[in-house]
């Protein structure tokens, strides 16, 4: 047994070994990620409510105006610490599209709590047509669907720079050194000035993305705080479990011999 | 104490004889997994995977079950009804992540019960038609991970779902006509995924049959053992409850805890990021990369440069493991015996090792002609080093008995 164990680790070994010796995959010419502190990750992790509301007003006023985010509701904002009051003003701002009335007809109307996030552009094509042929994906899920997930949103967002001299931008491209190929159609969206926090943190390039990246952390995993609680629990649970299921193991093949 | 069995008999009064006079279920149970079933008295943990593999199967079928309530089969409607689970399905987080990340535990702990099998020997005289089984087993569950896999419909579902159906383009003549009527329809869509959520609901059920029938062998035999000797009688043996039973409940108390390690803390880690981006028939993503299950065997498919070839190739490498139990030309069971034997397990190892590796770069480089000395010698292993080793090698002596071998190492 305790040989099997040695050589399964032997094995494992030069495996790794093996493994560190071969070349990076190719196409990964993207500038190494910055790597903030975040209040979400590790485990005993949790979003930071005051962020997130923040994080919220930067998406409302700034990146709305481009992306979607269609798998969170107005009724989500309650989540993040927004009075119901306050989330319904939001959702009343927009209007969606309803119907058929009594009388057969679509008609307009303020968009409601159970409502999700009304995108900026009626569907892709219209916000290709409005944006140069680029398309701004939906931001629901971002996080999630990128390699590097919050450090890579934060990254592209503070990355953006003057082209190198041996660099041509294409038209209606800015360069970023985080993004593959480094050529990307969003305009650097965040500038000094652009809003003023409502609870009076400074509003700086830095302090926006951070928030917003940790508002759509949320908009792609919101059960993120939940889950970590559970785990916690079941984990001590199983911990102990284990150590019962282990004592009863000692003791039932104690005499075995 | 003495490990020797009890009398099979179950209940004669009460409630609990009415029933077992009318359906022997009591003395059934005893004879199956209680104090009536013998087990060889020096099982080490390896032994454990087994049980797990049916707990891990469990587990999928029951949240399978419950996700099954809320997922839409279409193809405009799935990926967010897998959203819609996460979001605001009660505790569906917890049912999907438990459900993703379970098809990775079961993997992993079936992989380590065929490797299990490989080092002792376990596939041979007379358990040659219970190591079938498992393969079947084993089969099956590559093909419902993959069509589960599809389900959410993100950009690496479609994608797999679209290499995985064209390989069978391939088979002369009637390929692309069999493609078609795969797809029920000229490119993947709709009907293909409706077609593998229903046979993603109905394979695991066909697969807790078949590890029922894979029990039913294991219980005419037996147990194998590290040592790779039979139990010659009661001083070799232990009833499987309480002492098995015990052990295994250790092993899945570990097994849980690593599960939930996973599911509560690293849900994602195992997962391809792209999945999170919902399938588009126009775009194609940088690289197409199934699960880490089954990177190894994507290794060999890529391995021989042409389509047809590397298709032969990956079927035969799941093939060449029913020839096993002949392929190995040894007597002796157990690798501990086998000095020579030993040290090519651990190579077979790190070789399938590297082909996962290889399976998840982009093929490339250096890993072009690594994947193919990789998957040469997976094939070699098999096919030239078992049967060739297995009459070269002379083996150590045997003991002569279980209760002999582990008393000596309990002297020393
Ligand atoms: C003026 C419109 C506009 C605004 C405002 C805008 N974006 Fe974008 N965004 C785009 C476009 C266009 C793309 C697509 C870029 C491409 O594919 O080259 C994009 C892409 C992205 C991407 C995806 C990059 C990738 O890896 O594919 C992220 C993340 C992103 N935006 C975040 C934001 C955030 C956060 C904000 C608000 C702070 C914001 N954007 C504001 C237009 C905008
Ligand atoms: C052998 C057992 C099984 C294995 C290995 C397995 C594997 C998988 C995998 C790998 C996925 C994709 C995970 C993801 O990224 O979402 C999946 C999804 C799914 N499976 Fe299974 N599964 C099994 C049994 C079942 C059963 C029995 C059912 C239903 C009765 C089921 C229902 C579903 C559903 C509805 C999805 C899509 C929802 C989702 O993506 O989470 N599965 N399965």
């Amino acid at each position: 047994m305790r040989t099997l164990v040695r050589s399964a680790g032997v094995a494992a070994l030069a495996a790794a070994l093996f493994a560190a010796a071969l070349p990076a995959s190719p196409a990964e010419d993207t500038a190494p990620l910055k790597t903030p502190q975040w209040s979400f990750t590790g485990v005993m992790g949790g979003f930071d409510t005051a962020a997130l509301q923040r994080g919220f007003q930067v998406f409302d006023n700034v990146c709305a105006a481009c992306h979607s985010l269609s798998f969170v509701a107005y009724r989500n904002l309650v989540d993040i610490g927004l009075p119901e009051a306050k989330a319904k003003e939001v959702a009343a701002a927009k209007m969606v599209t309803d119907g058929p009335n009594d009388q057969g007809e679509m008609f307009q109307r303020p968009a409601i709590l159970a409502d999700r996030f009304v995108p900026p552009f009626a569907n892709e094509n219209a916000a290709r047509y409005a944006m140069n042929g680029a398309y701004p994906p939906d931001l629901s899920l971002i996080v999630k669907a990128r390699e590097g997930g919050p450090d890579y949103v934060y990254s592209l967002l503070t990355g953006f720079a003057d082209a190198p001299h041996d660099v041509t931008l294409a038209a209606g491209m800015n360069y970023n050194p985080y993004f593959p190929g480094h050529q990307i159609a969003m305009p650097p969206p965040l500038a000094e000035g652009v809003l003023d926090y409502a609870d009076g943190t400074k509003a700086t390039v830095d302090q926006m993305a951070k928030d917003v990246t940790q508002f759509l952390e949320w908009a792609a995993e919101p059960k993120l705080g939940e889950r970590k609680r559970m785990g916690l629990g079941v984990m001590l649970f199983l911990l102990v479990l284990t150590g019962m299921f282990y004592a009863v193991k000692r003791a039932v093949w104690r005499d075995v011999h | 104490m003495s490990g020797s069995t009890q009398p099979s008999g179950g209940p004669t009064k009460g409630v609990l004889g009415w029933i077992e006079f009318r359906l022997p279920i009591f003395s059934f149970l005893n004879s199956s997994v209680g104090y009536a079933y013998p087990a060889p008295k020096n099982l080490s943990y390896w032994w454990n995977f087994g049980s797990l593999a049916g707990v891990a199967l469990v587990i999928q079928i029951l949240t399978g079950i419950v996700l099954a309530m809320h997922y839409i089969p279409t193809a405009a409607e799935a990926f967010g009804s897998v959203e819609r689970i996460m979001r605001d399905v009660n505790y569906g987080w917890l049912l999907r992540y438990m459900h993703a990340n379970g098809a990775s535990m079961f993997f992993a702990v079936v992989y380590l019960h065929i490797f299990r099998g490989l080092y002792y020997g376990s596939y041979k005289y007379p358990r040659e038609l219970l190591w079938w089984i498992g393969l079947v087993i084993f089969i099956l569950m590559i093909a419902t991970a993959f069509m589960g896999y599809v389900l959410p419909w993100g950009q690496m579902s479609f994608w797999a779902a679209t290499v995985i159906t064209n390989l069978f383009s391939a088979i002369p003549l009637v390929g692309t006509a069999i493609v078609t009527w795969f797809w029920g329809d000229f490119s993947v869509g709709d009907a293909l995924l409706r077609r593998l959520f229903s046979l993603h609901y109905l394979l695991p059920f066909v697969i807790a049959a078949m590890a029922i029938i894979h029990l039913w062998a294991l219980h005419q035999h037996k147990s194998n053992n590290p040592l790779g000797i039979d139990m010659k009688g009661p001083q070799d043996q232990l009833s499987f409850h309480p002492y098995y039973t015990a052990k295994d409940l250790f092993g899945l108390g570990i097994y849980l805890i690593i599960f939930a390690a996973l599911v509560f803390y690293v849900p994602n880690s195992l997962s391809e990021p792209v999945n999170y981006v919902p399938a588009n028939p126009l775009q194609t993503p940088p690289h197409i990369v199934p699960e880490w299950y089954l990177l190894p065997f994507y290794a060999i498919l890529r391995a021989v440069p042409d389509k047809l070839g590397g298709v032969i190739a990956m079927a035969g490498a799941l093939v060449v493991l029913f020839a096993v139990p002949w392929l190995d030309t040894s007597k002796v069971r157990s690798a501990r015996f086998r000095p020579i034997f030993k040290w090519l397990f651990w190579v077979f190892v790190v070789d399938a090792i590297v082909l996962g590796i290889v399976g998840a770069h982009p093929p490339g480089g250096a890993y072009v002609p690594i994947g193919q000395i990789a998957t040469a010698y997976y094939f070699l292993h098999f096919l030239v080093l078992m049967p060739v080793i297995g009459k070269l090698e002379s083996p150590l002596p045997l003991p002569d008995s279980i209760a002999t071998a582990v008393l000596a190492k309990g002297k020393r």
